[in-house]
């Protein structure tokens, strides 16, 4: 393949990871005070701001409330300076719209929306950093809000960008392998019922190995979701250390 | 911003208050509340920073892009200013909602920082009438709780400060035509002098007095409010009323003398602090947002 490779004889990748292993994921739940959730994760060098308001009335127009279920907004923004090249725009270009669209989906299947007739929920995620794996860090990040704003879920949705590379998956892409020409595919999983959320892929993938792509991203999401499952618990000791309820 | 609503009841006891010089958190008329700051945080731009006060929140990324310079003043480089109202400081700014108060606060950030007086617009120049440095400075409002020009105008001149633009070299080949080559080298960079840029003091008019720093509520109490721009040897360069309500001339001088002394106290131990950091170097521990 032309350009930079991949994954080294050795099995090593440009950043000196192996084919299966994640990037560093760090997280803090309640960043800020004002909203009902928030969560700041990082992973590798991609930085995630995600805010939950809700549940709450339907503000705007009162034509999209849902009488058997909440309706879940969600937006999607990009600091301007967190690309390399200056971005123009925070959002409302098409591929924020899309992403988006992505990001409700994949939260309509997680959240318990039966519970909260005629409300809506605001899911909003901001990328202060990018490199690699936007989507699923801002599922990660978003999980851990909506998780802090005590809004029920069926579980937590943990999301794993797979690339595929001389025949070996390669867990979660930063910038430059995503950019690289691999093709990729981004998953979104419920790990405790192996439910997939969502599933995306854009690029020309054979069949046959389109098994073990959705194999190795299962099981990074697997690892994702021990990470925040540690972030939360973490979280809730420090708490009720604090309020004393120990 | 998030609305918080007062009671007739709540108000008086803001006000009784103010007129003896003690606010509901515990602060003096010239108090601010407490600030925490910090530098580089984005790796992807030239120069950031964060600042929080109280519950406000803001980031602050510079990003030196090559540009041409404007026709008028062909030596010089300029900025560009970029307030980004994000839904994430409270649900009303979704989609296109926090655009006016974006571009509001941008046209300010405008006339206090782009020029000559504030800045050294000269060192950005690379080459006169072709080449200049073009500082886009991109605000995001995180988090909004009252006197947003302060907490901006603070962490903008963090991050100029934090600024590094790479050194250029300038060959020119046989026919006359110039070529521009950025240094490799990450250390071998150009600073931007911050010495007099300067910071903007929000002051609010409650009752017969006027606070510093005014919460949510204060700013519910208040009528209007005055925001001057003090550089760190007390020249004022820029001074602009806003909110409705109207303020008589007397308070207003009185006004720009209180802004004037509080503005001048908050260079001092702002660059003491920035500098600190700055020798940390490597030693450094980079907290963001996870502390």
């Amino acid at each position: 393949m032309a350009g930079i490779e991949l994954l080294s004889d050795q099995g090593y990748r440009l950043d000196g990871r192996k084919a299966t292993e994640l990037r560093k994921v760090q997280a803090r739940l309640g960043v800020f005070a004002q909203a009902d959730g928030s969560a700041y994760l990082e992973q590798g060098n991609t930085k995630v701001l995600a805010v939950v308001y809700g549940p709450h009335e339907m503000r705007g127009s009162r034509s999209r409330t849902l009488h058997d279920r909440a309706v879940i907004n969600c937006q999607y923004s990009m600091a301007t300076f967190s690309t390399a090249e200056r971005k123009r725009r925070p959002h409302g270009d098409r591929k924020s719209t899309e992403m988006s669209l992505h990001l409700k989906q994949t939260f309509e299947a997680a959240v318990m929306t039966q519970l909260f007739p005629r409300s809506q929920i605001d899911i909003y995620v901001k990328i202060l950093q990018s490199d690699g794996g936007n989507y699923s860090v801002c599922v990660n990040a978003a999980t851990l809000a909506v998780i802090d704003a005590g809004i029920p879920m069926r579980d937590y949705v943990c999301a794993c960008t797979v690339g595929f590379v001389d025949e070996t998956p390669l867990a979660d892409l930063c910038y430059a392998e995503e950019s690289g020409g691999v093709s990729s595919l981004a998953l979104a999983l419920l790990p405790r019922g192996g439910q997939i959320a969502l599933v995306q892929m854009d690029a020309r993938l054979h069949q046959d190995h389109l098994e073990a792509l959705i194999e190795a991203a299962t099981t990074a999401c697997k690892g994702v979701s021990k990470v925040l499952d540690e972030v939360v618990r973490q979280h809730l000791q420090e708490a009720s250390v604090l309020t004393g309820e120990d | 911003m998030a609305t918080v609503q007062v009671s007739e009841a709540e108000k008086v006891y803001i006000l009784h208050g103010i007129r003896d010089d003690l606010r509901v958190d515990g602060r003096g008329c010239e108090d601010y509340r407490h600030m925490e700051i910090e530098t580089d945080v984005v790796s992807n731009t030239d120069g950031s920073a964060k600042v929080t006060l109280g519950h406000t929140a803001v980031l602050v990324g510079v990003k030196a892009e090559i540009g041409k310079p404007r026709p008028m003043i062909p030596n010089e480089g300029y900025l560009e200013f970029f307030v980004d109202c994000s839904a994430n400081a409270t649900p009303e700014f979704e989609g296109r909602g926090g655009e006016e108060l974006g571009t509001n606060l941008s046209n300010v950030l405008y006339k206090v920082f782009s020029n000559k007086h504030s800045l050294d617009l000269h060192s950005l120049s690379i080459s006169p009438g072709e080449h200049c440095w073009v500082l886009y400075v991109d605000v995001l409002l995180l988090q909004c709780d009252g006197n947003l020009y302060d907490a901006i105008s603070i962490a903008i001149k963090a991050a100029l400060f934090n600024t590094k633009i790479p050194r250029v070299n300038i060959t020119s080949d046989d026919e006359g035509g110039k070529e521009i080559e950025l240094s490799d080298d990450p250390y071998d960079c150009m600073r931007v002098n911050v010495e007099n840029v300067p910071c903007i003091v929000t002051l609010c008019k409650v009752g017969h007095r006027h606070v510093v720093d005014a919460t949510l509520q204060e700013k519910a109490c208040s009528v209007a409010s005055l925001i001057i721009a003090v550089t760190h040897n007390g020249t004022i360069t820029c001074s602009r009323k806003v909110g409705g309500g109207s303020l008589d001339p007397e308070s207003i001088f009185e006004m720009t003398e209180t802004g004037k002394r509080v503005g001048k106290a908050l260079h001092a131990p702002l660059m003491k602090l920035l500098q600190q950091e700055e020798s940390l170097s490597k030693k450094r521990v980079r907290v963001g947002f996870l502390c």
